[in-house]
């Protein structure tokens, strides 16, 4: 079936990316994460205990970049009247995020497709989110997929 | 700190130690202020109510961050977390326990690395899989 609303004007915003931001990891946001969480663990909550892990000291939990401010790239679609769903993210890890840390994130649009759905057509945009840290290696990078329809 | 498995200590079938939680409205809003998710649906019930939810519903990323809390446990100090995927397919909601489990699908050494593979998810208490995703660990070998 042909696509509804993903056209090739639409495909062409794939690539699109936002403006770097550039945000400084807190020692007590990292706790506050894993405090929300209900996450124990020493590596996100105690420094003294966390020098005893594979990395010397305090790190920020898996998903601690969604608190990372981060731009969405804009992405126009000819739907009338729209509800977004978040489907769910794919994170890979690269360093880890420790407190004093600047992340720098930039976001992608990586794709946009389309889906027939219950009711009608379902478009799935994956936005890539980068977070880059002070010393320019990549520390995470997460795939995020936002469900309109 | 916590104690440590090592990768020749696992086998393929082996089930990650279970992460019961138990989510409040109180949680949620911790959520949201830690992570800065504002969206009302999430601690607003009249607003919740409106978009034809039950009430207020968990944040996908809160139950993202309870599986990473799964794996990281299972990584232990020595371990690192590689890969964590997960997919919202079913909505839970505060005051019903939730259940984070897993077990290895696959284990394999790559690049001098000793990782393993598992699939993971989150549960309800009537064995309702809402949270399906997977993970690869990456885990300290006792061989080095």
């Amino acid at each position: 079936m042909a696509n509804q609303v993903v056209n090739d004007a639409v495909r062409a915003q794939i690539g699109t990316e936002t403006a770097p931001r550039t945000y400084d990891v807190e020692r007590g946001a990292i706790r506050r994460f894993a405090e929300a969480i209900g996450d124990p663990n020493p590596v996100f909550n105690d420094e003294p205990l966390a020098r005893e892990s594979r990395f010397g000291g305090m790190i920020a939990p898996p998903t601690f970049c969604r608190s990372l401010g981060r731009d969405l790239p804009e992405v126009k679609l000819d739907l009338a009247e729209f509800h977004v769903l978040d489907g769910g993210s794919e994170w890979e890890y690269f360093k880890p995020i420790r407190p004093g840390d600047r992340i720098t994130t930039v976001s992608k649009i990586a794709d946009i497709r389309e889906n027939a759905g219950r009711l009608g057509p379902m478009v799935f945009i994956v936005v890539e989110h980068r977070y880059t840290n002070q010393h320019d290696q990549l520390c995470v990078l997460q795939r995020m997929t936002i469900i309109r329809y | 700190m916590a104690e440590q498995i090592y990768f020749e200590d696992i086998e393929v079938g082996h089930e990650i130690r279970e992460l019961e939680k138990d989510p409040t409205t109180q949680q949620l809003v911790k959520y949201a202020g830690a992570s800065g998710d504002f969206y009302q649906i999430h601690y607003d019930k009249d607003f919740a109510l409106a978009n034809k939810l039950p009430g207020v519903i968990l944040h996908g990323a809160l139950k993202n961050a309870f599986l990473g809390q799964l794996v990281t446990d299972f990584a232990g100090p020595l371990g690192w977390l590689k890969r964590l995927a997960v997919q919202y397919r079913g909505m839970d909601v505060p005051g019903v326990k939730l259940f984070c489990r897993g077990r290895v699908v696959k284990k394999y050494v790559e690049h001098a690395d000793h990782l393993v593979d598992c699939e993971i998810w989150i549960e309800n208490a009537k064995g309702e899989k809402t949270t399906p995703g997977s993970a690869t660990v990456l885990l300290p070998s006792r061989a080095r």
